[in-house]
């Protein structure tokens, strides 16, 4: 039998060369191979039938998978008198070679039959035929299928394909296919099975070490032991890419809390208030991203690549605007009163939440990614998505940009002499009201910004800030109030933090530990990571 | 000497509060249960569950009032307390329930049947029996406020911080309740009760009589809680809310002081929200909010910081507020809820209570002596 195969192979790759070669000529070379087939078919002989599934795996006729499946299935009927045969479907029958409904079936059909040895080469002729697509993914697929049943019948198959194959990674199923056949059978050399375990190795995933772990038990000791080794070394290294998995992830979700605490280490952290409507500025920058996707959707479609662009400096005058607004009529009032501040602003932030669904509903708010978000891409063992990796990016880039304006701008001057020392400032001829507004104003475009990166991987809904305001603050205060490195450290470290613990405490228990974490981390250092030093008694 | 301290210990607005309240106590199940449906003297039974409700409300914003307004401590998590004492309650009424469940398992409630629970976790035994429950209601937000007064008050831990770590815990608590694994019903919580202490929960009886008790409970908190700020420990209290470091420095050991408030506070929170479970018919994680622990704020707020009567008034009134918006203008609730607390903060700092009492001060044209001191914070 399995000389038949690797003959079939061989005929196949033969065929299929001249195939790609001859384009020209492909209809009458396939019609020509099949329909000797197909009158064997109708032979009513065990022998026959054999013989016409080799020729049709042979074929490569693109009716050739569907009439074998019918063989397989039962569906395939004959009349021998008129040389008819026919596949019986849904819709009918249908003609086997040319896939067109029968004008007159003839009425003594009789479906071709099928002993053991003919199911065994139906098996085969299946997997040689989906080996043979020319869809890379099947083949994939194919060896796959292969990889996991160690069917010896396909082995030829797969040896005559293997040279063959250009797309590097269908070469590696097949190698890896071909190396769990070779690593079972017991008829192969110990050199042969000991290197189809270094294959094995290669492929470096848990099915690998599922398969090099199966062996038997009278297994040579020789192959059993380079199995076990071979198994080992997939595990350490997938314990590495594990590790290496969780802290990409956890700094992605570090960037994200960094974008949703930076606007308010300024608000809190430099200037001392509680903006508990700091999530609801998120959320502003969000709708703001959903309005402007909106408005390029019905006016110009062309400029959705560029929807982000358009939306980030917008939503940063929008969320920006609210929050002068809010410390002109509010908190201005309120300096020096913390706690109150804190109750003035979270009413403040049911106002802002209702206004929202008022005027969009409450309902989630489709936004939009542009191309060069979607998708993902592969490094290693690991896969992100290439939207995770711009907010990174993105949550970076604003960082330096916040520290910038601190450090390099008169504004930024401006705004830490006032928050050091009002009085001094003053006296200086600092106008001070103007600035408070300004660095909070700052503080809260910041936040919009960040509602435009957050509307890519959250729920544009009314509760959005919601979600942040806690963790926000966390961050914050872990890092230390007036810091913005130690919000950029505590951000990082929560995020990467809560990803290891996710694997064995669960999502919400991990966040629930690293809550514990914090409350904890604050009795020893109340005043975060990274403190101010001073001398004040009440600070 | 009860009736000594009731007539000279407390000041003329705790005692004309503490009048008024034993009247309602007993007026309205009265009213409820003797009166004919027909006479315009009858109170329904759903208003006396939700004047009930609005008790239970009263009783948190008292223990509130007691840690903010006289000891400066803003708790953002009180809403843990009240439903942790809530969740002790919750567990006695669900082993009540017995084979009347939709599994009619005698000893496991129908979430655990539901979810394949083979025995009843450790932590639910004993629950079968009222005055173990009640012990819990009262000892489990004790403990929780103790060991967390214990830390954060001895490292110092003061205003805001304080303000977002309870916040935090409460989030946390939010959290983990919302898991089925932690064996409180998850995300459902408890509910379908059917008796307490042998009454049925729904019986006209029984709601009546849950009413008074509440009434009762808000009497008995406010003369507990009047008693702790007019003794010696409520004078300290009061300069650790004023000047907090300089008590320090004279002597007096502010952590035990704060710890000590902190737990009382806690506990009255969860005798609250005991006796709110059985008349709401429900507990569930959503207690936990943040959001609900700050709305408790803003009732001691609207009603006046510092004066305890305030608190009463201010839940009751909100809470009044609330169900009359959400009947009649349902989306505007939260616009009403967000205004006051703009609005209070910035043109109320003192609440009803407490701006009423200067302006009758004043009106006497005598010094103010008597009025609350304005919350330094």
């Amino acid at each position: 039998m399995h000389a038949t195969v690797r003959r079939l192979a061989r005929s196949a790759l033969l065929i299929l060369a001249l195939l790609t070669a001859l384009p020209v000529l492909t209809t009458v070379a396939r019609a020509q191979d099949i329909s000797g087939a197909l009158a064997k078919l109708t032979t009513d002989s065990y022998a026959d039938t054999v013989e016409a599934i080799g020729q049709l795996a042979a074929s490569g006729h693109p009716r050739a998978a569907a009439i074998v499946q019918g063989i397989q299935d039962g569906k395939l009927e004959f009349d021998a008198a008129s040389k008819t045969v026919a596949l019986r479907t849904a819709a009918g029958l249908v003609d086997a070679a040319k896939g067109e409904a029968l004008a007159s079936p003839p009425a003594g059909l009789s479906p071709v039959r099928a002993n053991n040895r003919v199911r065994g080469v139906l098996a085969a002729a299946m997997g040689s035929l989906t080996l043979m697509s020319p869809d890379p993914a099947k083949r994939r697929e194919a060896a796959e299928a292969v990889y996991k049943s160690r069917d010896a019948g396909a082995l030829a198959t797969l040896e005559a394909a293997i040279p063959k194959e250009a797309d590097t990674r269908v070469r590696a199923a097949f190698d890896a296919a071909r190396a769990a056949i070779v690593l079972y059978k017991t008829d192969a050399t110990e050199d042969a099975r000991v290197a189809a375990s270094e294959v094995l190795k290669a492929r470096g995933d848990q099915d690998a070490v599922a398969t090099l772990r199966g062996l038997p038990g009278d297994t040579p000791k020789r192959v059993r032991d380079a199995a076990e080794g071979a198994a080992k070394a997939i595990e350490t290294s997938l314990a590495m890419w594990a590790s290496v998995q969780n802290a990409v992830y956890g700094v992605s979700l570090g960037s994200v809390l960094l974008l949703a605490a930076i606007g308010l280490a300024i608000t809190f952290g430099v200037m001392g208030i509680i903006n508990m409507a700091h999530g609801e500025m998120v959320m502003l920058g969000a709708y703001t991203t959903f309005v402007v996707q909106e408005v390029i959707r019905t006016h110009a479609p062309g400029l959705f690549d560029w929807s982000l662009a358009i939306a980030i400096p917008l939503a940063f005058l929008v969320s920006g605007a609210v929050g002068v607004a809010i410390e002109r009529t509010i908190i201005r009032f309120l300096y020096g009163r913390p706690l109150e501040t804190l109750l003035a602003t979270w009413g403040l932030s049911l106002i802002l939440q209702q206004t929202v669904r008022t005027i969009f509903g409450a309902n989630n708010r489709e936004v939009g990614a542009p191309s060069w978000m979607s998708g993902s891409f592969e490094f290693g063992n690991l896969t992100m998505t290439w939207g995770r990796l711009w907010i990174v990016v993105f949550a970076m880039a604003v960082f330096v940009g916040l520290i910038m304006i601190l450090k390099k701008t008169p504004a930024g001057l401006q705004m830490r002499a006032v928050t050091q020392n009002r009085a001094m400032a003053s006296a200086m001829g600092i106008r001070t009201p103007f600035v408070d507004a300004l660095t909070f104003g700052l503080g809260c475009g910041i936040a919009g910004i960040a509602g435009v990166a957050l509307s890519q991987i959250d729920n544009v809904s009314p509760n959005l800030g919601q979600s942040y305001i806690i963790d926000s603050f966390m961050v914050v205060v872990f890092g230390g109030v007036g810091n913005l490195w130690g919000t950029l450290v505590g951000a990082l470290t929560l995020g990467v933090v809560n990803k290891f613990l996710e694997p064995f405490a669960g999502a919400v228990l991990g966040k629930i530990l690293v809550l514990v974490f914090i409350i904890l981390f604050i009795q020893k250092r109340p005043r975060g990571l990274f403190a101010l030093k001073g001398r004040a008694v009440d600070a | 000497m009860i009736t000594h301290f009731l007539m000279n210990g407390l000041d003329a607005r705790v005692r004309i509060a503490l009048v008024v309240i034993v009247a309602i106590a007993i007026l309205v199940p009265a009213s409820n249960l003797l009166l004919p449906p027909s006479s315009p003297f009858h109170v329904p039974t759903y208003l006396v569950t939700l004047f009930g409700k609005y008790a239970t409300y009263a009783v948190l914003a008292l223990a509130l009032d007691l840690v903010w307004g006289y000891c400066g401590i803003l708790s953002l998590g009180h809403g843990a307390f009240f439903a942790l004492g809530g969740y002790a309650m919750g567990m006695y009424l669900m082993r009540q329930i017995g084979t009347r469940g939709v599994y009619g398992n005698p000893i496991l409630p129908d979430f655990m049947v539901f979810l394949n629970w083979k025995e009843l976790p450790w932590y639910w035994y004993g629950f079968d029996h009222f005055a173990f429950a009640m012990v819990m209601v009262v000892l489990v937000p004790g403990i929780l406020a103790f060991v967390f007064g214990w830390f954060a008050f001895r490292s110092r831990v003061t205003g805001v911080y304080l303000s977002i770590i309870t916040q935090a815990l409460t989030y946390a608590l939010l959290l983990a309740f919302f898991r089925n694994d932690m064996g409180f019903g998850g995300n459902n919580g408890l509910t379908d009760f059917k008796d307490i202490v042998g009454f049925n929960v729904q019986a006209q009886g029984t709601r009546a009589s849950l009413f008074a008790l509440s009434c009762l409970l808000v009497a008995a908190g406010l003369v507990l809680t009047a008693a702790i700020v007019n003794s010696k420990l409520g004078k300290v209290l009061i300069a650790i809310r004023d000047a907090e470091s300089r008590t320090r420095f004279i002597g007096y050991r502010v952590a035990t002081y704060k710890t000590f408030v902190f737990t009382v506070s806690a506990m009255l929170a969860g005798l609250a929200g005991a006796l709110y479970v059985p008349q709401v018919g429900i507990i569930n994680p959503s207690e936990f909010s943040p959001g609900n622990s700050i709305e408790a704020v803003i009732w001691v707020a609207v009603g006046g910081r510092g004066t305890l009567v305030g608190a009463i008034v201010g839940a009751v009134a909100v809470n009044w507020g609330k169900t009359w918006f959400t009947g009649v203008l349902p989306s505007f609730w939260l616009f009403a809820l967000g205004g006051l607390f703009v609005l209070v903060t910035l043109f109320l700092p003192k609440g009803i209570v407490g701006t009423w009492s200067e302006w009758r001060a004043k009106r006497r044209a005598a010094p103010p002596a008597d009025a609350t001191p304005a919350p330094a914070e």
